[in-house]
């Protein structure tokens, strides 16, 4: 890489370097984003939970959108996988199933982006220890 | 680049490294290889996270969790369980002692809670040996900022400001030492950095320049613009390699980018770095003799003034800061001098670290603002004292501090504050004691490394040092009388008023102050021949309790002296003229009927 001449290029260099440890950045402040779990056991995955995930990070990451996407265990909605769990920030998580890349895409055009409700939503008839 | 998913970061401090952290990292590595994940997940080495108690550390990003006492056969599951399978390990997640619930994230956990990370703010999330990261997380733009847009004076004023005060054990404000050495003229001045850590259980700085040692370039860069110098040196013991090595990774790419060398950000500003090292004389923290170690010269203090800033190294006007003084400075001029000053308390703007160590829960390095009070840092964050022992007291300022006891419990802990009580910050070195602790040998502790590490050149301190630590064996050793009560007393006085450095002014304080705090435990010393915690050898008594005794005959067996005689089924006695207290009958009893007096 080049040397930095002024504060321009360090500035430039940064905004692109960035990139590298947003990741990380991230994960400091899940609260202020949107969080996506991705159910990612076996049967998940073999419903295609891989793809789901590896084209929401594309997609979420090319539209800017602020998120963390993390994979999870199984969620028990087997007959309904792959499914994810979306928490908008400030508002309780919800569970989409049947979510394949098309789906994911409606996801984020529609709930995640305006806030609008979309199909295959599964009620949420659990609690989670990190809730309380 | 490659867009990854998922980093791992291996904590590749000293202390994890210790505990086969290398390995770790190297088995993720070829685990993740052998599942072709190489493009999805990253491993990275940061510096230390803090939770030596618990390390080696291993951080799952994004999803935060926080695994412990990870050991290199544990690095295939967490690849197949946690990145493939996406389940926790759960074995290796971090056990609250108290709820006995696992927590996940480190945020959740007791010990990060009250921490504000700004010295330690790269330590634990980047990667030291790559520049990219620190330039990513804001590196350098302080720096070039300053360049750009600011008069050496007017940057001076932000510190000022800022109220940052010295942590390396004075306190004296950064911002005026750096105004004096602006204001000495001369052709040629220095920026020195007191890597010199010398306390024993302190270990920040060294942890700063494993984990984030740009910082500590950045900002020498920033004190040479705002000092009038084109040259900074960075005083270090050769006991640190890592440091050292990742000290010298920096230096090379912060040379290639351009960061330091000549002409820095087109503004014309000259300034480069290089490493002088310390063979570890505590001495040499003092920064006249650490500049005379420099000028390869024996590491003997001398009187000030002239003070460094004034006539330092070689002569010329030198500023002396300590590591984690110049880790503070880019975050200062990032965030803004306002914004340091609401952390801590009035006289001690921002924070302070502490490496927690002795009979605490949570040993390791913590963050927080001043004006945290004791009872927060021990019981809070650092989880209490060990095996439900009952808290005595804690020593601050290493051997140059003094001990606080339950009373001090609630003191917010700034510079004043700890003077007034009898300590001093110091370094920030925290050395937890419990029950089992006796003062005077503590005390007698701190004096052997006094006398150690003392330079020889003065008198108080050559051999006032030597007569101290001599009455302290005499006390440990039963032999003490009232007298010597006074005597200790006296001469430390005398030493602390007439020594001619740092070294020798503090170094009867742990006497001193024990003896304020637990005079009772001296008395019962040297009046009652009686160690009450149990410490002092000479003094104790093995004795066996006729009633709890079953006449098992077990002790007499394992006695390797033969000191311990009885009749089979008939209480036992030990002779103690014979007894030698390696209290291995103790250890054998089942009955509990052995015990200390």
């Amino acid at each position: 890489m080049s040397k930095v001449k002024n504060l321009q290029d360090l500035k430039k260099m940064r905004d692109e370097l960035k990139g590298k440890i947003n990741l990380r950045e991230k994960s400091d402040h899940p609260e202020s984003m949107v969080q996506i779990k991705v159910s990612m056991a076996t049967c998940g995955i073999a419903s295609g939970a891989r793809e789901t995930m590896n084209y929401m990070i594309d997609e979420l990451d090319s539209q800017a959108i602020d998120a963390v996407v993390t994979q999870t265990g199984c969620m028990g909605y087997c007959y309904a996988e792959p499914t994810i769990e979306v928490t908008m920030p400030g508002e309780k998580p919800l569970v989409f199933g049947n979510v394949n890349t098309k789906k994911a895409s409606e996801i984020i055009e529609k709930y995640i982006k305006n806030g609008e409700l979309v199909d295959g939503i599964i009620p949420d008839s659990y609690e989670t220890i990190d809730g309380k | 680049m490659a867009k990854y998913k998922n980093h791992i970061l291996v904590c590749a401090g000293t202390g994890c490294r210790a505990s086969e952290s290398e390995a770790i990292a190297v088995n993720l590595k070829r685990s993740i290889d052998e599942n072709n994940l190489e493009n999805d997940v990253q491993v990275v080495r940061t510096g230390c996270f803090g939770f030596c108690e618990k390390g080696p550390v291993v951080k799952m990003v994004p999803d935060n969790t926080f695994y412990v006492q990870v050991t290199p056969d544990d690095a295939e599951d967490l690849v197949l369980e946690h990145l493939i399978k996406g389940r926790k390990v759960d074995r290796l997640l971090y056990v609250d002692p108290e709820t006995k619930e696992q927590v996940s994230d480190s945020k959740h956990m007791d010990f990060y809670k009250k921490q504000i990370r700004i010295a330690l703010r790269n330590c634990g999330f980047i990667n030291p040996e790559n520049i990219d990261e620190y330039i990513a997380r804001d590196g350098y733009s302080a720096l070039g900022t300053i360049l750009d847009e600011m008069s050496p004076e007017s940057a001076i004023k932000i510190i000022k400001d800022s109220g940052l005060r010295g942590r390396g054990g004075g306190g004296f404000p950064t911002g005026l030492k750096w105004e004096i050495t602006r204001k000495s003229e001369s052709d040629q001045k220095y920026v020195v950095c007191n890597a010199d850590e010398g306390d024993p259980g302190a270990f920040m700085d060294r942890s700063i320049l494993e984990g984030d040692p740009h910082s500590v370039l950045e900002a020498m860069a920033i004190c040479g613009y705002c000092i009038g110098a084109d040259s900074g040196l960075i005083y270090i013991r050769a006991e640190y390699p890592l440091a050292i090595k990742r000290l010298k990774v920096a230096i090379n790419q912060a040379r290639e980018y351009g960061l330091l060398g000549n002409d820095i950000f087109g503004s014309g500003f000259c300034f480069d770095v290089e490493i002088r090292y310390g063979a570890g004389a505590f001495v040499c923290g003092e920064e006249t003799a650490l500049i005379h170690s420099m000028e390869g010269l024996r590491g003997e203090p001398t009187v000030k003034p002239p003070f460094p800033s004034v006539s330092g190294y070689k002569g010329k006007p030198t500023n002396v800061n300590n590591v984690e003084t110049f880790a503070n400075i880019p975050a200062i001029f990032l965030k803004g001098a306002d914004w340091f000053r609401q952390i801590g308390t009035e006289k001690s703007s921002g924070t302070k670290v502490f490496a927690l160590a002795g009979k605490v829960n949570n040993v390791g390095l913590i963050e927080v603002p001043m004006g945290t009070t004791l009872r927060e840092v021990i019981f809070d964050i650092g989880g209490g004292i060990k095996g439900g022992k009952k808290f005595k007291a804690v020593q601050t300022g290493g051997p140059s501090g003094g001990c606080l006891t339950e009373h001090h419990l609630d003191l917010p802990i700034d510079y004043d504050s700890l003077i007034a009580s009898g300590s001093m910050m110091g370094s920030g070195g925290m050395i937890v004691m419990d029950e089992d602790d006796c003062m005077v040998s503590v005390a007698k502790f701190y004096l052997d490394f006094t006398v150690e590490e003392s330079c020889g050149k003065c008198t108080p301190c050559r051999i006032g040092n030597k007569r101290l630590y001599e009455l302290l064996e005499k006390i440990t050793l039963g032999k003490g009388d009232e007298g010597d009560l006074t005597r200790l007393r006296n001469l430390g006085n005398v030493i602390k008023d007439t020594a001619l450095c740092g070294l020798g002014q503090t170094s009867p304080n742990p006497v001193l102050s024990t003896m304020d705090n637990f005079p009772e435990e001296y008395e019962a010393h040297v009046k009652e021949s009686k160690c009450p915690a149990g410490q002092c050898r000479a003094l104790m008594q093995y004795v066996v309790s006729p009633k709890l005794c079953t006449g098992c005959t077990l002790c007499a067996r394992v006695c390797p002296v033969d000191a311990i005689s009885g009749d089979k089924k008939m209480p036992h006695f030990i002779n103690t003229s014979i007894c030698i207290k390696c209290g291995a009958c103790m250890d054998k009893c089942k009955f509990g009927a052995i015990s200390i007096q």
